[in-house]
């Protein structure tokens, strides 16, 4: 399913004396299959576009079509739930929003609301909680008896459990030690590669973007600033710096060794991996690739 | 959603009403409440409602703004009217349908029922348009003061206050955000069925339960590992000052009291 921004403008409180405008001409497209990363600092408009993608805002201008719907700016919409039944989004801090009495119910609460049979949700949530990596029998367990990793894989559970077609997650790892990150960043790649899943990963992590991202779209003050694949949007790192934003370890290091040596390696790497080799071939004196 | 609500919220600008001290501003609204009842006749409301609207043109908030910010209130305006119009029986019947009637009274009762509803609505949303919470509650405090002699917790009670409005943006923020992650979850809490949207209530109200005693205590901790031990002793950082303006505005409400005494009927 493919998601469409079109020229959209959005302002927080219009007509009030709190009016502000958040997102102005933002154009992008997460085209069916594709895992796309939007970064920016906070205030940047980046969680503004992620309440978009399902239809809980609406634009004050321009259009945005998920799937076969349009949603326009200043048209009343009906019967939102089907567009919210295949764009899951997975709020920042998640595990702020359970509410139920042990994890299944909770787990079931989404695909039952969409109209899934309590047998079908129960099958539903029991394959959800091993693909986040806890078991069984944490079903009948108070979620709020779990520690907070835990918590976090269980309201990341009750999103996937509605079997979206599209997934959007708003830093998701934020707040979780570095292995647990990991875990749940390589969970959603296997998703978005074993389903075919579109993914929208809303991040400040420029390390997460360039190791899972097939597109980087860069926000700054409420418009797209750039977007490319993670070559190309580094491939002038310095720019990024200068905006005050990160690059990935790799890249500053790279940057800085062709500053020191005063000449370029040709190509910017993305990986340890890639960057060793290049390094090697370029301090052994050869043409780098 | 929330963001229509008027009452309760401070809109930064630079007017007489803003400048003026809490303390001033407390006592008016306190005698305003009083003296709403003082009105009984079309020329007293009259007065009121002048004074009223002398006060809004003070604060230099958009009238738009101000009226936008009634509408919430409006239906708990036209219920007390209703009330009144079918409720309150004398004078000649106006409409007469079977055992049903209007009469003169209720009519009168109504407009000037809710006409009073709407005024102290408005006046008491000035206080809070035009001061922040934190003056609010150093003029209730120091306007309490006196009652420290008998031992009643002024300090305390101010410190309450101030914590409780500090918290109503954040907890705003938060219902919206559960809101949202509940409604990408299927639930629908603006259409469908009035026994679905009663039932949505229960995923947004836990949630914003637990955050707010994890809150509490979190500040709790926070306070005392900053040395937090009560009211005895501290200093104030926000020094209040009354003016010359302030004794005015109480002069012109003094006035206004006296007019409304005379043309009251």
């Amino acid at each position: 399913m493919d998601i469409s921004l079109q020229n959209i403008e959005y302002r927080y409180q219009a007509d009030t004396p709190f009016e502000r405008l958040a997102l102005s001409d933002v154009s992008l497209d997460i085209p069916s299959g594709s895992y796309i990363a939007i970064i920016g600092h906070t205030g940047s408009g980046k969680s503004t576009v992620l309440q978009h993608l399902n239809a809980l805002l609406k634009p004050t201008k321009g259009t945005v079509l998920i799937g076969s719907r349009e949603i326009r700016a200043g048209r009343k919409e009906k019967n939102l739930k089907a567009v919210r039944e295949k764009v899951g989004i997975v709020f920042q801090f998640p595990e702020h929003q359970l509410f139920e009495e042990t994890v299944e119910k909770d787990i079931c609460f989404g695909p039952m609301n969409f109209g899934v049979s309590e047998t079908e949700a129960k099958r539903r949530a029991s394959v959800a909680i091993e693909q986040v990596g806890l078991t069984k029998d944490i079903l009948e367990k108070s979620p709020f008896d779990l520690s907070g990793g835990q918590m976090r894989r269980v309201a990341i559970a009750g999103v996937l459990a509605m079997e979206p077609q599209v997934i959007v997650l708003d830093e998701p790892t934020a707040g979780l030690d570095p292995r647990g990150r990991k875990e749940i960043m390589d969970l959603f790649y296997q998703l978005h590669q074993d389903k075919n899943l579109s993914t929208v990963l809303v991040t400040h992590s420029m390390e997460d973007a360039a190791a899972y991202a097939d597109e980087i779209i860069i926000m700054h003050q409420g418009s797209v600033f750039e977007k490319g694949t993670p070559s190309e949007i580094f491939s002038a790192p310095q720019a990024l710096i200068d905006m005050g934003l990160d690059v990935p370890e790799v890249v500053r290091f790279q940057l800085k060794l062709e500053q020191a040596f005063g000449r370029k390696m040709g190509k910017v790497c993305l990986t340890a991996e890639e960057l060793t080799d290049v390094v090697a071939s370029f301090l052994k004196g050869g043409n780098p690739s | 959603m929330m963001e229509k609500v008027l009452f309760g919220r401070y809109v930064p600008a630079d007017s007489l009403l803003h400048r003026m001290d809490p303390r001033s501003k407390l006592i008016i609204i306190f005698l305003y409440v009083c003296i709403v009842f003082l009105a009984n006749n079309p020329w007293t409301y009259l007065i009121l409602a002048a004074y009223t609207i002398l006060m809004a043109g003070l604060s230099k908030i958009a009238p738009r703004f101000l009226i936008a910010g009634l509408k919430p209130v409006l239906w708990l305006v036209l219920f007390t009217l209703l009330l009144h119009l079918f409720f309150t029986k004398g004078g000649e019947p106006v409409v007469q349908l079977g055992s049903f009637a209007i009469y003169e009274e209720g009519i009168r009762q109504g407009i000037f029922i809710s006409l009073r509803f709407l005024l102290l609505i408005v006046v008491t949303s000035l206080l809070t348009l035009t001061t922040t919470p934190i003056e609010i509650t150093d003029g209730l405090e120091s306007l309490l003061g006196p009652l420290k002699k008998v031992n009643f917790p002024v300090h305390e009670l101010a410190l309450m206050m101030s914590i409780s409005l500090r918290f109503i943006p954040t907890l705003m923020q938060e219902t919206d955000k559960i809101m949202k992650a509940q409604m990408a979850r299927g639930v629908e809490y603006t259409s469908g069925p009035i026994k679905d949207r009663l039932k949505a209530i229960v995923p947004l109200l836990i949630p914003l339960f637990i955050s707010s005693f994890k809150r509490a205590e979190e500040l709790a901790i926070a306070m005392e590992a900053r040395g937090y031990r009560g009211g005895v002793g501290r200093t104030k950082y926000r020094q209040l000052n009354w003016t010359f303006a302030d004794t005015g505005m109480i002069l012109l409400l003094a006035a206004v009291t006296l007019l409304l005494i005379v043309f009251r009927g």
